[in-house]
């Protein structure tokens, strides 16, 4: 019997959700709350690939927790934002490739740690072995072609991992045609964090009990729009540079820097906020093991934005070529990571997100 | 006796909706309030936690109901289920009152839920708390704790001290501790029934009442209620009786709620410990059905019963707690149900053999009757053929009892003296005045909202 209670500490992490999962689609108080109520309502069974997709669908609001009249100590002992944190945990340590280092770096803070050491040895070692004769600003430290060597391999080999995985995710989950208006939808869902509204509008559960609150939505679009402003930054100077041949350094009018400043202090910001945040929040409601690589990982993100700013501030002062070597030390642990840290969510619980879109449409 | 060095305008007893709402209502028009909740924090709310929707009326569309619900309607609707047994002068004031609740609640924090997938289609009549009960009463702590209201958890209540027609002080023990007296210029009771007190429920019902199953929380053992009768408050409602469902058989003792509820049995044939059917499955459709049921099974030998149903019916009801007892034919179902494997198989013999061709509807009554049988199906008979078979096993699950304190269209509680001065009560404690009889979805946390409100107006405008 799935009940069986005394057993319940031997489950595995997608056992153990689905016993509570099956509790909480006999009671459905929750379904107004996020996408992962509604989903749950279409099967009376779950088999392992429903229980990926609810989980990645499931922002870690808490709202259910706190509403839930079966919380520990009550025999039941829901705790649905951990049981589905740890399938979701799970589902990206098992589709990365290769999954050792998954599980080193979502566990490990210190390796992120470890790692970004690494990459400022190297630069350091880059700059003063490579130092070009010409160049401007901090092209006169690093030529763009060594750079551009660099930096393209990173972002993409890692970007085809993640492409790997997410094919895996999607056959797992039994995800559907994929079609424009499902994208849209995700998109939309994404852009305004709907899962982290509440469903009523005032937020979610997380550094004050039960008390909702916009301050995680918040600190977390802060940080997604300013990283996607960044982005759009580094792309931006790309094109510059190749399409128009404008170099850099940029003046503060154009895209990079229109986009570079307001975004690197939306990140730390964003940073600074699920920081305090997390430090705030019950533990026990997330995926207790990768709390320091999920802490670690934020502030990669902060220390990203940070020294891309003071490297800015610092512009044609002695100081560019060690700020310069800090900046894209951590750019590079950022990149290098993304297959194998929190980063990795953003792209699954988009494609979750799609996969619902197109599960919506072929339950009506 | 120890004395508690704070003195408290209004002292209320409980801390459940009814409370919270006497509560928030007595703070904001000033009055120093101290809510002494039985239950610690995890299981504070009562059965209020276990809520999901309150039955309200509307003259038209209010969000988040549909159309218009008005007080006739209503009224009609809580007759149906009582035959009669309620003060109609209170029902319709309850009723009436009960439309202003609902933007009063969203005031206060309580969150509705646009629209439901559920079984249960119920958007004109009920508003669904968003999240439930446990999050309405999440919402209500949360603004009387702003309110600077002061809430004990694990304070029990063990006396009320009548001098007369006022109450002057309670003896209460928190968390275990020797009691402490607490004083106040006024009391308002809402600390539910009794249905929780076993050997109560034993002494009202007979000894078969220890199988009963009860479905909320385990600390409403009626212990004020007991104390204010004791004192000669007036009571009202039959004291033998409670409001039982069927539920799951394997259900905790307490506190199992919402999920050990079994919505298979129009689509069953039901059989008691003997094998032998006793009651029409099918006589309407499970909402109107479901209340009677737990009384059903409360009769039988043992006091439970064995729902079973063929592989047609397994996707027609929202999904239980438990998962069915399957098997591939109808006596290894009855001896894995711990049932006589003949006796089953000739009641399930004879029920196919009399039913009859016709088309089922499992959303409507569709007439598809047994016939020939003494106990016959009317609705939904369709021959128990297809494996693999299921059973579930129902026990009575115990929702809350009918006997409370009578009180007045203000909540006061009453004495053949005459009234007690400072003294209010409000929800289960009190419900028996309206709901005499039966159940109607969502209506306790109506009396509770209505009257709780009522209390703390009273009873601050009694200290202001």
């Amino acid at each position: 019997m799935s009940l069986d209670f005394a057993l319940k500490t031997q489950l595995s992490a997608t056992e153990e959700a689905r016993r509570q999962i099956e509790i909480c689609n006999a009671c459905r108080y929750c379904e107004g709350f996020c996408s992962v109520f509604p989903a749950m309502t279409r099967q009376k069974a779950f088999a392992d690939g429903d229980l990926t997709h609810l989980a990645n669908l499931c922002h870690n609001c808490r709202g259910c927790h706190y509403s839930c009249q079966y919380t520990a100590p009550h025999e039941f002992a829901l705790n649905i934002p951990a049981a589905l944190a740890e399938v979701r945990q799970d589902s990206w340590e098992r589709l990365a490739r290769p999954q050792t280092l998954a599980r080193l770096f979502h566990e490990r803070g210190v390796a992120m740690a470890g790692l970004l050491v690494v990459a400022l040895t190297l630069f350091f070692a880059l700059i003063a072995a490579l130092r070009p004769t010409g160049g401007d600003g901090f092209y006169a430290y690093m030529a763009h072609n060594v750079m551009i060597a660099i930096f393209i391999p990173a972002f993409l080999a890692p970007l085809a991992l993640i492409g790997l995985s997410l094919r895996d995710y999607w056959r797992e989950v039994e995800g559907g045609p994929l079609r424009l208006r499902h994208l849209l939808k995700a998109g939309d869902m994404a852009g305004r964090m709907k899962n982290l509204n509440g469903g009523h509008g005032d937020g979610c559960n997380f550094e004050d009990g039960d008390r909702f609150s916009q301050k995680r939505r918040i600190a977390h679009q802060l940080m997604m729009w300013g990283f996607l402003a960044c982005f759009a930054s580094t792309s931006s100077g790309t094109i510059l540079h190749y399409v128009f041949g404008w170099t850099a350094p940029y003046p503060f009018w154009a895209p990079p820097k229109l986009l570079g400043v307001p975004g690197g202090l939306a990140m730390v910001a964003g940073a600074l906020g699920l920081a305090l945040l997390k430090l705030k929040a019950d533990p026990d409601l997330g995926a207790r093991r990768v709390w320091g690589g999920e802490m670690a990982f934020i502030l990669l993100l902060g220390v990203v934005a940070l020294t891309g700013l003071v490297l800015y501030a610092a512009t044609g002062t002695a100081a560019v070529g060690p700020l310069l070597a800090i900046h894209l030390a951590t750019v590079m642990t950022l990149f290098l990571l993304m297959p194998f840290s929190k980063m990795i969510h953003g792209f699954f619980r988009f494609t979750a997100l799609v996969a619902e879109a197109g599960k919506l449409e072929k339950t009506r | 006796m120890t004395e508690t060095p704070e003195t408290y305008d209004i002292a209320i007893v409980g801390g459940g909706n009814a409370a919270l709402c006497a509560a928030i209502t007595a703070a904001e028009a000033g009055a120093r309030v101290i809510i002494l909740e039985g239950a610690p924090v995890p299981y504070r709310g009562g059965n209020s936690r276990h809520t999901r929707n309150f039955r309200c009326m509307h003259r038209g569309p209010m969000s988040p109901l549909t159309g218009a619900y008005e007080e006739d309607e209503y009224f009609h609707d809580l007759m149906l289920v009582t035959k009669g047994k309620t003060e109609e002068h209170l029902a319709r004031m309850t009723i009436r009152s009960s439309e202003e609740c609902l933007p009063w609640m969203q005031e206060h924090g309580v969150r509705f839920q646009p629209s439901l997938s559920g079984t249960l289609s119920l958007s004109r009549t009920n508003a669904f708390f968003l999240g439930g009960g446990k999050a309405l009463v999440n919402a209500y702590y949360n603004t009387a704790e702003a309110l600077g209201v002061t809430v004990v958890y694990e304070a029990q209540v063990r006396h009320v001290h009548r001098d007369g027609q006022a109450i002057t002080h309670l003896d209460v023990e928190i968390a275990k501790a020797p009691p402490v007296t607490i004083r106040a210029k006024a009391f308002v009771l809402a600390s539910g029934g009794f249905q929780a007190d076993l050997d109560w429920l034993a002494r009202a019902w007979g000894p078969s009442a220890r199988n009963f199953l009860i479905r909320g929380t385990p600390y409403n053992r009626g212990v004020v209620l007991k104390d204010m009768l004791d004192q000669g408050a007036d009571s009202v409602g039959d004291p033998t009786q409670c409001h039982a469902v069927a539920i799951d058989g394997r259900a905790p003792k307490y506190d199992g709620g919402i999920v050990t509820r079994l919505d298979c049995v129009p689509f069953s044939i039901v059989v008691n410990r003997d094998g032998q059917r006793f009651y029409d499955e099918g006589e309407d459709t499970w909402p109107k059905r479901y209340a009677i049921w737990g009384r059903l099974v409360a009769a039988q030998p043992d006091q439970v019963g064995y729902a079973l149903i063929d592989a047609k019916s397994i996707d027609l009801f929202m999904p239980s707690v438990f998962p069915p007892i399957v098997a591939d034919t109808i006596p290894e179902l009855a001896a894995k149900m711990g049932l006589d494997p003949a006796a089953v198989q000739a009641t399930v013999n004879d029920f196919n053999a009399a039913c009859r061709p016709g088309t089922f509807h499992p959303t409507e009554l569709d007439g598809l009757a047994t016939e020939g049988l003494a106990t016959a199906k009317t609705n939904w008979a369709r021959p128990l053929d297809q494996a693999p078979f299921y059973g579930y096993q129902l026990r009575p699950g115990v929702t809350f009892t009918y006997l409370g304190l009578k009180v007045s269209d203000s909540a006061q509680v009453h004495t053949p003296e005459g009234p007690i001065t400072n003294l209010w009560a409000a929800g289960e404690i009190m419900a028996g005045s309206i709901l005499g009889q039966g159940y109607l979805a969502g209506f306790g946390m109506t009396i509770g909202t209505v009257f709780g409100r009522i209390a703390g107006k009273e009873a601050a405008a009694h200290v202001a």
